[in-house]
């Protein structure tokens, strides 16, 4: 015979009591940790939401940016860096630059570490001028042999596919017209040359452009280390951006004139990267609207879960003090035979503890497979979702609530008069 | 007379070996000039006036009187669970109001028992647990070997699991009395112990008290029961809060 049996004999003995106060305390803990369960599965499930949302939209925005840049490919190179004594008005007249410079700029432009606004550069020597041996007009325009300079990418495959020495690359109206394939020989200013490309018909001057290395050009046109213009792709940032593509250029290559060509590819690039914002703006507000309805949910949560603990403290309370009431002679009987106010509020204050700490692993019981159903997930996942720490913490204040709560009445019970009691009988 | 028919071994005589008193003879309970009002609803109603008593070990002193005469308060006083107004009451020599709250309780549970006309048992202890109820507040190892005893010359041995809902009011009154004699105390107070129970369990119950006294401890027991006077020692009267 001890405390604790007296505490659990009592339990058993007003079983009602006992039963309405577990059942109230473990609904409260119940609540509380399905509170828990609701919002943490709503986190994880809008992150997961979103998460995929943006790898879609990444992986949307990967595939553009590869379009683009096939389009750019397409429709060659955006920035053209010409002598800066090169007439416009020639220049677009003809279609081509007739003025000189240095073939040594391209070099330097490529291998500037100071220049962030373009990537690839590519120089050529373009001249308009009869095909002796076929008696009709061409633009002879000589290319990088081996390859475009792409440094500025740190090694990226070249847009344009060079013209090998000793070959020519031959646009529509001129294979067509001649009848030229593949592997087909011309001579071309006295030079036999293999064809080593035929492009499709584009509808610009490119069909009737001859391809050839640039050093075999500028031999045939006595430009030996000269070309008459570069043309180069501008980064992402530079885009849209021609005064820093300029400032860039112009720092490195002073005594030339930079142009941006081909509005198009532009167009694309600006409408492409309207659409990824827009589509990262409409993920930044579904993310902010999720969390204010996370906030809404907190906020509910933050009121409902002290109502409920509010309600619940006030019912052990009362039920306590009920149990008090029915005690009272006991209690008196108790003090007669020699225990002390301290007894009388352990044996009150333990009952508390002890319905709080079965209520609450009764409660977590309920709870756990309850919210785990309505989360469409399972006990383990939901479990996970509440974390040890916060179902020991749980288990720990629970019966120190439900201690508080019978607070009073076990005080009152711990200072009630024996005497008074007894002589009442 | 007293040890009529009842229950096996209510009518067995029990042996001073059997109760084990601790104290011999000696005061063991000395009350003087106790006084004790209480405030009622219009004004102060006098329970206790001016009363002395000494009760000695082996002596069993039966108090009558009528009801409201201030008989069950005198019984709380002399049980250190009512501070008189005025006055001293001592047990086995020591001033039980002179004592700090818990050690009066503790000396309480080691040197008093009490026994009441309700019985006043734990409803949802057995008999064995109500029994060693009496000594949960001693602090030492609960005494179940002497519970048990106590239990067998009662004659409950075989209701020892049983609650005290399933027991007849005699039977409440032995539980009640061997709590009460439990953890051997010099003086036992009993109130109206036999208001509640037939004549042949009245009987077993003044037995049971005669023979503590006869093994050497004090009783003091308020009562209306005419044949207190025939069992006990000194019967003494009281009237308006004054002994007579």
């Amino acid at each position: 015979m001890n405390i604790p049996r007296l505490i659990v004999r009592e339990l058993l003995f007003r079983r009602w009591n006992a039963l309405l106060s577990l059942v109230s305390i473990a609904a409260a803990v119940a609540c509380l940790l399905g509170a828990l369960v609701t919002l943490r599965t709503y986190d994880r499930r809008a992150e997961t939401e979103l998460a995929a949302r943006e790898a879609a939209l990444h992986e949307q925005m990967a595939r553009m940016e590869d379009n683009y840049r096939k389009i750019t490919k397409n429709m060659g190179f955006n920035i053209l860096v010409l002598p800066r004594d090169q007439n416009l008005t020639d220049f677009y007249s003809e279609n081509f630059a007739d003025k000189l410079m240095p073939a040594e700029y391209a070099q330097r432009l490529a291998a500037a570490t100071n220049v962030a606004s373009i990537r690839h550069v590519l120089p050529m020597l373009q001249q308009k001028l009869e095909w002796p041996e076929q008696r009709r007009k061409v633009l002879l325009i000589g290319v990088q042999g081996r390859m475009t300079y792409a440094l500025k990418a740190g090694g990226e495959e070249p847009l344009v596919k060079p013209v090998p020495p000793g070959t020519a690359a031959l646009g529509y109206e001129l294979h067509h017209s001649l009848g030229l394939t593949n592997q087909s020989e011309i001579v071309f200013m006295g030079r036999r040359l293999k064809v080593s490309a035929v492009h499709p018909e584009r509808g610009t001057i490119d069909d009737i452009t001859l391809w050839v290395d640039l050093p075999l050009a500028q031999a045939l046109l006595g430009r030996t280390n000269q070309i008459s213009c570069i043309v180069a792709l501008e980064c992402e940032c530079g885009w849209g951006n021609l005064p820093l593509v300029r400032q860039d250029i112009q720092a490195i290559l002073p005594d030339t004139q930079v142009l941006e060509l081909a509005g198009k590819a532009l167009a694309r690039a600006e409408a492409r990267r309207e659409a990824g914002q827009n589509a990262q703006e409409a993920i930044d507000r579904e993310r902010r609207g999720r969390a204010e309805q996370r906030r809404q949910r907190e906020a509910f949560a933050a009121v409902l879960v002290p109502l409920v603990l509010a309600a619940c403290s006030l019912w052990v309370g009362l039920l306590a003090w009920m149990n008090l009431r029915e005690r009272r002679v006991e209690i008196g009987i108790l003090r007669a035979l020699g225990l002390r106010q301290t007894h009388v509020a352990v044996v009150f204050l333990g009952k508390a503890a002890l319905l709080g700490l079965t209520g609450a692993v009764l409660g977590a019981a309920v709870a756990i497979p309850a919210a785990a159903a309505l989360a469409h997930t399972h006990a383990a996942a939901a479990l996970q979702l509440i974390g040890w720490p916060a179902l020991a913490q749980t288990l720990v204040l629970t019966p120190l609530l439900t201690m508080l709560a019978s607070w009073i009445p076990a005080m009152l019970a711990a200072q009630q008069d024996p005497a008074h009691v007894l002589r009442e009988g | 007379m007293c040890c009529g028919k009842g229950d096996k071994g209510e009518n067995r005589r029990i042996s001073n070996n059997e109760f084990r008193i601790r104290k011999g003879d000696g005061t063991m309970l000395k009350i003087t000039n106790i006084a004790q009002s209480y405030r009622g609803s219009a004004d102060e109603v006098v329970a206790v006036r001016d009363v002395s008593l000494a009760v000695n070990g082996g002596e069993f002193v039966a108090v009558q009187g009528p009801s409201g005469c201030g008989k069950t308060t005198l019984l709380l006083i002399c049980g250190a669970l009512l501070a008189p107004d005025s006055g001293t009451a001592t047990v086995e020599g020591t001033d039980l109001y002179a004592l700090p709250a818990d050690a009066r309780a503790r000396f309480r549970a080691q040197h008093i028992g009490f026994v009441f006309q309700q019985f006043h048992l734990i409803p949802y202890l057995n008999v064995r647990d109500n029994v060693l109820a009496g000594a949960l507040a001693t602090g030492a190892p609960l005494p179940a070997t002497r519970a048990e005893e106590l239990i067998g010359r009662f004659g409950l041995a075989g209701r020892i699991q049983h609650l005290p809902s399933e027991l007849s009011m005699g039977e409440r009154q032995r539980v009640a009395l061997a709590r009460a004699l439990l953890n051997q105390p010099g003086l036992v107070l009993a109130d109206e112990p036999t208001g509640n129970l037939d004549e042949a369990s009245g009987d077993v119950v003044l037995t049971a008290l005669a023979d503590y006294a006869r093994a050497g401890g004090a009783v003091l027991m308020v009562t209306h029961d005419p044949r207190a006077g025939r069992i006990a020692s000194r019967t003494l009267s009281m009237r308006a809060g004054r002994l007579a």
